[in-house]
C-alpha cells in the first residue's frame, strides 16, 4: 500500500496538538467510565482536589501544599493515560486521513460516451475527483494511472498490477465482457487503456471500506483485552478496599495506641492509585492500537485488534500464492543462458527486447543487464522515437511479449509459452534444456 | 540451637515429599477408577453403598448437577449437625450431662465444620458430648475433606478433557475419597496415635491427685473421651478441629515428640500428594512437579523465618536476666521445643488444617506474622485437602494469562485457551478471600461487638482480630487465641465469612471445571508457554506474592509489622 506510507509526511506536532486536545476532552465521565481503573484514578483525583480546595478554606484533614501536590500527580496521571491513548488514536485517524487524501487526488478520467480509439478518449475525457465519480459514470485510464473507483470494463483489454488488493505479484489481464471485467479501485495500470464504468455508489468501494476499517478498527475490544480488564477490574476492587479498610484498621490503631491520627483521605487516594495498575490501565488502549500501528507500518491492515492478536498467535503461514507477496512488481534477478549462448550475449538481447517494456518486469531487466554486466541500455519509452533502423514492438496485454527488429534481427522477450510458440511457427529450434529450466525456475 | 534442631525441618520437609509421591499415584489410580491394592477389600463396600443409595457410579454429571449436589449434600450436613449440637442433652454418650449448645454458637460450629474450617469458638471438653464429637464433628471432618478432594478431581477432568459436559459424579468422587483414602489413612494413623498413648475411650472425666501440688490445688480433672479416632482424621484431612480445646498440645492429643512428627506430616501429606495425583491425571508429572516445588519454596521460606524469630526469643525476658538460649518458649510446650511448634504453626496454617501445638497468640511477631500470611495468601500454600490445590490452579491461570499477554499470544494451560470466563472465574476465586478478610476485620473493628472481644492491647489484639477473619476467610481455622470469639457478634460474622469463603470458591471452580471441559484442547507448538520450567516457577511464585502482599502489607502493618518493631525498642502487648 503505497498510500499508507504517507503518514510520515504528515507533521507529528499536529498529532500531538489534537491528542492534547483529546486528552482533556476524553475527562469526560461518560468515557472514563469505560477503562475502570483509569475512572477510579479521576474520582480520586476530583476528591483530592475537592479536600485541596476545602483545605485552602482552612479545613484541611492534611496540610494544603501536601493534598495539592497529590491532587497534581493525580490529574497528571489521568490526563498522561488520557493523552496516550488519543496520540495512539491520532496516528490511527492520521493513516485514514491520508488514505483519504490519497483517494481525493486520484483523478478519474471522466467520458460522456464509450470512444472505441484512445486518442478520441484522451481529448473527450475531463478530470474530476475521484469521490465525485457515481455509480454509472464512465471513466478512462491509461498506462500507468491508478483507478479510481470499483467498476466494470465495458471496452478494452489491459494488465493490471492488483497485488495492492489481493496480493498476486504478477499482473494480471482484465477485459471487457466475461467474468473478467471487473476492476478494482485502487489498483494500478500496467500497460494499455480501459474504458471503465463505475459500479459502486461514492463512499462504498473497496478503498473507502479500507478507510473505514483503519478508522474503526480501534472501537472493538479484543477478547484477550476483555479478559484482561476482568483482571484489573478485580485488582481495582481489591485495592480499593484495602484502602477502604485501612481506614477503619488505623481508626482502632489510634484509638488503642492514644496517639497519632488515622489516616487521612488524600493519603488513602494516593496510596490507591500507587496499588491499582493504573500504568496497564492507563496504556491498555494505547498499547492495543500501538500494536495496528505497527503492522500498519509493515503494510498489512489489521481489521482489529482482535487481528492484531491473531498475527501474534501465528505459526506458520500457508499461502496459495507464489511470488512476492503485496509488492506488485516481479523483478529479474538472473540470466540463465541455454544452449551454449553465454550470459553476457543473453543479456545483451533481453535488455534490448526489453527497452519498450514499461512493466516493471522490463524496466527491471534493463536494470540487471545494466549492473551484471554493465550494458547500458538507453530506455526508450513508447512515444520517443526511435533510433533510425530499430523498430520497437512494445509490450503489450495481447502479444504479451516485447522486442525490437534491426537490420533483419529480430529479438523478443516474453511469457515462456508465448515465445515457444513462435519459435515453433517461425520453424525454429527450441533446446531440451530450456523447458527444465522453465520448469525449474 | 544445636544441630538436632537444625536438623528436623530438613528432616521434615524430605520425608513429607518422599511419602507423597507413592499416596499421589495411588489416589490418582482410585480416581481413574483403576485397580489398587485396596480394590478388592474396599469395592464390595463401595458397590454396596451405590447400591443402596441407588446412583449409578458410570452415570456422569455436567458441573451444575455436580454442583448442585455437592451444596446439597453440604445443607444436610448443616442441618443435621446444627440439630444435633442443640440437643445434645438428649441424645446419647453425654456422661459429662453437657447442656445444649447455644444456637450462635451452633451455627458457628456447623459451618465450620461443613467448610472445612473447623474454627473452635467451643471448648471441646467442656461443650461437647462424645457424641457430637464422633457423630457430628468427625463425620464432618471426613465428608468436608472428601467435598474439597472431589471439587478438584472434578477440576482435574475438565482440564484434561475435551468437548464434553461431563466431569465426573459428585457421589462416586465423595465416596471414594473417604472409602479409599481419608478412612483407611486415619486407621492407620489412629492406631499409631493410640500406641504413643493417645487416649480412645467413653469414660467420664476422671478426678486425680496432682504428683506435685502447687498453690494449694491438690487434684485435678481430667478428661477423656475417643480423641485418637478424630485427631487421625483432623490432621488428615486438614480439619483441625481439636478434641480437647488446647488442640494438638494436649498430651491425650499429641503425647510424644514422635507422634508430634507423624502429626506434623499428616497435616501436608494429602494436599503434598495431591499434587502427584495432578501430574498423573493430567499426563504430565512436570505440572504437578511444578505445583509442588512452588508450595514446598513459600513453605520454606517462612518457616524458617518463623524458626529464626522464635529462635531470637523475647527481649523483654532477656533483659529480665531469663536464659532465652531454648528460644520463646511462652505458650509453648516443652516436650515440643521451638523448632517443632514453629514447624506445626506454619505447617497447619499452610495447609487450611488450624491445629496447634503451642499458641499462636504468644508466638513473637514475626512468627506470627508468617502464619497469618500463609492463611492471607488464599490458602493455596498446599493449602486444604482439594481447595488448596484448586485455589492454587486458579492463580496459575491468573500467571498464564498475564504471562501470555506479555509476549502476546493467547493464553493457554495445558492446551486450553484462557479466555475471558475462565479469567473472571480465576479472578473471583483469588478476589473473594480477600474482600471476606478485610470488610470482616473492618466491621469488627468499627462496632462496639468486635472490639469487645478483644484481649490483649496495640497491635497485638488488631493482630488477634486479623487473624481471626484471614482464618475463617480462607477456611484455616487456625485461631490467634485472645479473642473471645465465643459471642453472637464473631459466632455469626465468622461463620458467614467461614460460608462465603468456601462456597463462593467453589461456584467459580467448577465452573471452571465446566467450561474447560467443553473447549478443544489445542497441540502444543513452538509458541505454547511451557508451564514446567524454572521460569514459569518463578513467575507464579511472583503473581501469589504480589496479590498476597499488596493486598494485605498495608493491614499487617498496622498489626506485626508494627509490633516487631516496637519489641525491637522494648515494648511488649
Amino acid at each position: 500500500m503505497s498510500g499508507l506510507t504517507r503518514t510520515t509526511n504528515l507533521s507529528q506536532n499536529s498529532i500531538f496538538r489534537v491528542a492534547i486536545m483529546d486528552a482533556f476532552k476524553k475527562l469526560n465521565p461518560m468515557h472514563m467510565v469505560r477503562n475502570p481503573v483509569m475512572f477510579v484514578t479521576e474520582i480520586g483525583s476530583l476528591l483530592t482536589t475537592i479536600l485541596w480546595v476545602q483545605a485552602l478554606a482552612g479545613h484541611g484533614e492534611a496540610p494544603t501544599g501536601f493534598i495539592g501536590v497529590i491532587a497534581v500527580w493525580l490529574w497528571f496521571t489521568v490526563l498522561f493515560a488520557n493523552f496516550s491513548e488519543a496520540l495512539a488514536e491520532g496516528r490511527g485517524k492520521a493513516q485514514a486521513d491520508s488514505l483519504r487524501k490519497a483517494r481525493k487526488d486520484t483523478p478519474a478520467k471522466v467520458l460522456p460516451v464509450v470512444y472505441e480509439n484512445l486518442e478520441k478518449a484522451q481529448k473527450g475525457c475531463h478530470i474530476l475527483s475521484s469521490t465525485k465519480l457515481n455509480k454509472g459514470d464512465l471513466f478512462l485510464v491509461e498506462t500507468g494511472d491508478v483507478l479510481p473507483a470499483d467498476g466494470e470494463i465495458v471496452f478494452g483489454i489491459a494488465s493490471i498490477d492488483e497485488s495492492a488488493v489481493t496480493g498476486e505479484s504478477a499482473p494480471v489481464v482484465r477485459e471487457a465482457g466475461g467474468d473478467r471485467s471487473a476492476v478494482t479501485g485502487g489498483t494500478q495500470v500496467l500497460s494499455d487503456w480501459l474504458i471503465v464504468r463505475v459500479s459502486t455508489d461514492p463512499g462504498e468501494g473497496f478503498l473507502d471500506h479500507m478507510i473505514t476499517l483503519v478508522e474503526g478498527a480501534k472501537r472493538q475490544k479484543t477478547p484477550n483485552e476483555i479478559a484482561l480488564s476482568i483482571l484489573l477490574s478485580s485488582f481495582t476492587i481489591v485495592f480499593l478496599v484495602v484502602c477502604i479498610t485501612l481506614y477503619p484498621f488505623s481508626k482502632y490503631s489510634v484509638e488503642v495506641a492514644g496517639q497519632g491520627t488515622p489516616i487521612s483521605i488524600s493519603v488513602q487516594v494516593a496510596l490507591l492509585v500507587c496499588l491499582i495498575p493504573t500504568t496497564i490501565g492507563g496504556l491498555l488502549s494505547a498499547i492495543g492500537i500501538a500494536g495496528m500501528d505497527r503492522l500498519i507500518q509493515h503494510n498489512v491492515i489489521a481489521m482489529s485488534g482482535r487481528a492484531v492478536e491473531a498475527a501474534g498467535d501465528v505459526d506458520v503461514l500457508l499461502l496459495d500464492k507464489t511470488g512476492t507477496i503485496t509488492l506488485g512488481n516481479r523483478q529479474a534477478v538472473e540470466f540463465t543462458p541455454v544452449h551454449g549462448i553465454n550470459g553476457k550475449e543473453l543479456a545483451e538481447a533481453a535488455q534490448l527486447a526489453s527497452l519498450v517494456d514499461e512493466t516493471p518486469e522490463g524496466r527491471s531487466i534493463v536494470v540487471l543487464a545494466k549492473e551484471k554486466y554493465g550494458l547500458r541500455g538507453q530506455s526508450l519509452g513508447s512515444s520517443q522515437r526511435a533510433p533510425s533502423g530499430m523498430h520497437f514492438i512494445p509490450f503489450t496485454a495481447q502479444t504479451r511479449m516485447s522486442g525490437v527488429d534491426y537490420n533483419g534481427t529480430n529479438i523478443r522477450k516474453g511469457a515462456p509459452d508465448t515465445m515457444i510458440e513462435m519459435v515453433i511457427a517461425g520453424n525454429g529450434y527450441i533446446p531440451a534444456e530450456l523447458k527444465e529450466t522453465i520448469d525449474r525456475i | 540451637m544445636n544441630w538436632l534442631s537444625w536438623l528436623q525441618f530438613p528432616l521434615y520437609v524430605v520425608v513429607l515429599l518422599l511419602c507423597a509421591k507413592p499416596l499421589g499415584g495411588y489416589m490418582a489410580r482410585v480416581f481413574e477408577g483403576e485397580k489398587n491394592c485396596l480394590t478388592r477389600v474396599v469395592s464390595p463396600l463401595e458397590k454396596w453403598f451405590y447400591g443402596a443409595a441407588g446412583i449409578n457410579p458410570n452415570d456422569e454429571m455436567d458441573w451444575k448437577v455436580y454442583l448442585l449436589s455437592l451444596l446439597a449434600f453440604s445443607l444436610v450436613g448443616f442441618i443435621f449437625l446444627y440439630l444435633l449440637l442443640r440437643f445434645q442433652s438428649h441424645l446419647p454418650l453425654n456422661p459429662q450431662k453437657l447442656q445444649d449448645v447455644s444456637p450462635a454458637l451452633s451455627f458457628n460450629t456447623a459451618i465450620s465444620f461443613i467448610t472445612n474450617t473447623n474454627w473452635q469458638n467451643y471448648g471441646g471438653e467442656t461443650t461437647l458430648s462424645y457424641f457430637s464429637q464422633m457423630v457430628g464433628l468427625t463425620v464432618q471432618n471426613f465428608l468436608s475433606a472428601a467435598s474439597g478432594i472431589a471439587v478438584l478431581v472434578a477440576l482435574i477432568r475438565g482440564i484434561v478433557r475435551q468437548n464434553t459436559h461431563r466431569i465426573g459424579n459428585y457421589w462416586v468422587d465423595l465416596t471414594r475419597s473417604v472409602l479409599y483414602i481419608l478412612l483407611p489413612l486415619s486407621i492407620l494413623l489412629a492406631v499409631l496415635l493410640v500406641s504413643q498413648g493417645v487416649i480412645q475411650n467413653f469414660h467420664v472425666y476422671q478426678t486425680v491427685q496432682v504428683l506435685d501440688p502447687t498453690a494449694g490445688l491438690t487434684m485435678q480433672t481430667l478428661p477423656m473421651g475417643p480423641a485418637a479416632s478424630q485427631v487421625a482424621i483432623k490432621q488428615l484431612g486438614t480439619n483441625g478441629g481439636g478434641f480437647f480445646n488446647v488442640n494438638s498440645a494436649h498430651p491425650f492429643e499429641n503425647p510424644t515428640p514422635l507422634s508430634n512428627f507423624v502429626e506434623m506430616i499428616s497435616i501436608l501429606l494429602i494436599p503434598a500428594a495431591l499434587t502427584y495425583t495432578y501430574g498423573k491425571m493430567v499426563k504430565d508429572a512436570r505440572q504437578g512437579h511444578t505445583v509442588l516445588i512452588v508450595m514446598t519454596l513459600f513453605f520454606i521460606i517462612l518457616t524458617a523465618i518463623s524458626i529464626y524469630s522464635e529462635s531470637k526469643g523475647n527481649p523483654g525476658f532477656a533483659g529480665l536476666g531469663l536464659d532465652q538460649t531454648a528460644g520463646n518458649m511462652e505458650g509453648k510446650e516443652v516436650r515440643f521445643g521451638f523448632v517443632n511448634s514453629a514447624i506445626w504453626s506454619t505447617a497447619t496454617t499452610a495447609a487450611s488444617n488450624g491445629s496447634v501445638n503451642a499458641m499462636q497468640d504468644s508466638l513473637t511477631p514475626l512468627g506470627g506474622l508468617a502464619a497469618m500470611w500463609m492463611m492471607q495468601l488464599g490458602e493455596v500454600i498446599f493449602g486444604g485437602v482439594g481447595s488448596g490445590l484448586y485455589g492454587m490452579l486458579a492463580f496459575v491461570i491468573i500467571a498464564v494469562f498475564v504471562a501470555g499477554l506479555m509476549v502476546g499470544r493467547t493464553p493457554e494451560y495445558l492446551g486450553k485457551k484462557i479466555e475471558t470466563f475462565e479469567m473472571k472465574m480465576a479472578a473471583l476465586v483469588v478476589l473473594i478471600p480477600v474482600l471476606t478478610v478485610l470488610f470482616g476485620t473492618a466491621v469488627a473493628l468499627m462496632t462496639d461487638a468486635g472490639k469487645a472481644g478483644i484481649f490483649n492491647s496495640g497491635p497485638q489484639g488488631f493482630s488477634e482480630v486479623l487473624y481471626a477473619f484471614s482464618s475463617a476467610g480462607n477456611n484455616n481455622g487456625s485461631a490467634f487465641a485472645g479473642l473471645n470469639g465465643n459471642t453472637d457478634f464473631y459466632n455469626i460474622s465468622l461463620g458467614i465469612a467461614m460460608f462465603t469463603a468456601r462456597f463462593l470458591l467453589i461456584i467459580p471452580i467448577m465452573a471452571l471445571a465446566g467450561s474447560l471441559a467443553v473447549k478443544r484442547s489445542i497441540p502444543v507448538s513452538a509458541g505454547t508457554l511451557p508451564t514446567h520450567t524454572g521460569l514459569f516457577i518463578f513467575w507464579l511464585m511472583g503473581v501469589i506474592l504480589i496479590v498476597g502482599a499488596l493486598s494485605f502489607i498495608p493491614a499487617l502493618a498496622l498489626g506485626p509489622i508494627v509490633q516487631q518493631l516496637l519489641l525491637g525498642s522494648g515494648r511488649l502487648f
